[in-house]
């Protein structure tokens, strides 16, 4: 298995593929990942320009350790062959496909990754995928597109396009999306592959915005995509646990490890029951504790 | 590559650079006009060269308006207005004559 495909990706930053003034420096921000996009940003007459954009900043900045994901446009244009080629062959980490209606979708963007890292001398499976999805056909096929492919990461919901569909709108109080936010969840953790949820457009509304980072993140999704900088500090804080947690789940780690040997499988940990279900858990706090900064030990 | 018609790409935003190409009278001629010229004009000239050279450009007029444009966005700029000038807007050689 890639072992980019579990990294971590609170915050997936978009930024329009075309603009050089937005591609050349978004590390200074920190966002775990970013996502150049070819689709929506970019003017159907400046596609071309945007391509030749990627391509030369994949290369050559050097986005320091930052995941590079890359939007290309939807399967129902005749330019998503030549993004993939254009991505691959530049060094994207990752393809995010729009409109994901069904597990076929993904296996044609999977053969066309293939066919452009043999044709780009790609070491094979590097480039991983991620699905949005931008409808009630799209998220009712969650759990098929989630196990399409052994590339696929994770699955993202497109909220505008997807509350278009359903007929209704983006109200602010998250009530048009819950249908969605749990179906996704719920099939990407039966499926094994992260969860992310849609934009917040509103750049004015910063107690909106945390509300509704607050509420995805008990949710259990892993991250947001997010539209300007000052996103990320809210989402990062919102998922860096609490002192509290990183304690507990220091000890939940230390302690299965060692009841393990021991051939204990249930036991207590500050008066509460433990067993092996709350390995994973107890493992992600702690890579999230370290991602924030705030645990510096190996764990 | 020949230069079948005038093309251009990029914009005069900032960090950004306009490029127009058009048939030429039998040479490469450069016309540059940038923000940072007392400091970046050789190598902006360089960078614009050494990419037409690449694109075996021989004969074309290119006039390059930099807006403090980096050496990656100048090359993009270029070698879009090429393509766009041959029209072609598929299959291309990606890390082959475009590349670094």
């Amino acid at each position: 298995m890639n072992p980019n495909k579990k990294r971590l990706r609170r915050t997936m930053m978009f930024l329009n593929a075309k603009k050089p003034g937005l591609i050349i420096d978004p590390y200074i921000y920190k966002p775990d990942s970013i996502m150049l996009d070819l689709e929506d940003a970019v003017a159907e007459k400046e596609k071309d320009a945007a391509r030749f954009s990627l391509f030369h900043a994949l290369r050559e900045i050097n986005y320091q350790g930052i995941e590079c994901i890359v939007r290309i446009n939807g399967l129902d244009t005749d330019l998503w062959e030549e993004d993939i080629r254009c991505a691959v062959a530049g060094g994207a980490d990752g393809i995010r496909i729009p409109k994901t209606e069904s597990p076929e979708d993904v296996k044609k963007v999977e053969k066309a990754i293939e066919e452009a890292e043999q044709e780009f001398g790609v070491e094979s499976g590097k480039v991983l995928i991620m699905a949005a999805l931008e409808s009630a056909k799209g998220v009712l096929q969650a759990l098929d597109i989630c196990q399409a492919s052994e590339r696929l990461f994770g699955i993202a919901l497109s909220g505008g396009d997807y509350t278009k569909d359903l007929q209704t709108y983006i109200t602010g109080t998250g009530i048009e999306l819950m249908g969605a936010r749990q179906q996704m969840i719920i099939a990407a953790r039966a499926a094994g592959v992260q969860c992310f949820d849609t934009v917040y457009t509103d750049l004015d509304d910063m107690e909106g915005f945390y509300k509704d980072v607050e509420t995805i993140h008990m949710m259990g999704f892993d991250g947001k995509s997010i539209i300007n900088p000052r996103q990320i500090e809210p989402v990062h804080k919102i998922y860096t646990p609490t002192n509290k947690q990183i304690i507990f789940a220091q000890k939940v780690v230390k302690e299965i490890d060692e009841k393990k040997k021991l051939g204990i499988g249930v036991f207590t940990v500050d008066g509460k029951m433990i067993d092996i279900a709350f390995y994973d858990g107890a493992k992600r706090t702690l890579e999230l504790a370290k991602a924030a900064g705030v645990l510096k030990e190996e764990c | 590559m020949k230069i079948e018609k005038g093309a251009v790409a990029g914009t005069l935003e900032s960090c950004d650079c306009m490029v127009t190409i058009e048939p030429g009278s039998g040479k490469v001629e450069l016309e540059l006009d940038s923000i940072v010229m007392n400091k970046y004009g050789k190598q902006i000239e360089k960078t614009v060269l050494e990419t037409l050279h690449r694109l075996e450009v021989e004969d074309a007029l290119i006039r390059v308006v930099d807006k403090g444009a980096l050496d990656c966005t100048i090359k993009a700029r270029v070698e879009c207005a090429v393509y766009r000038s041959v029209g072609q807007k598929k299959n291309l050689p990606w890390g082959g004559v475009i590349r670094q």
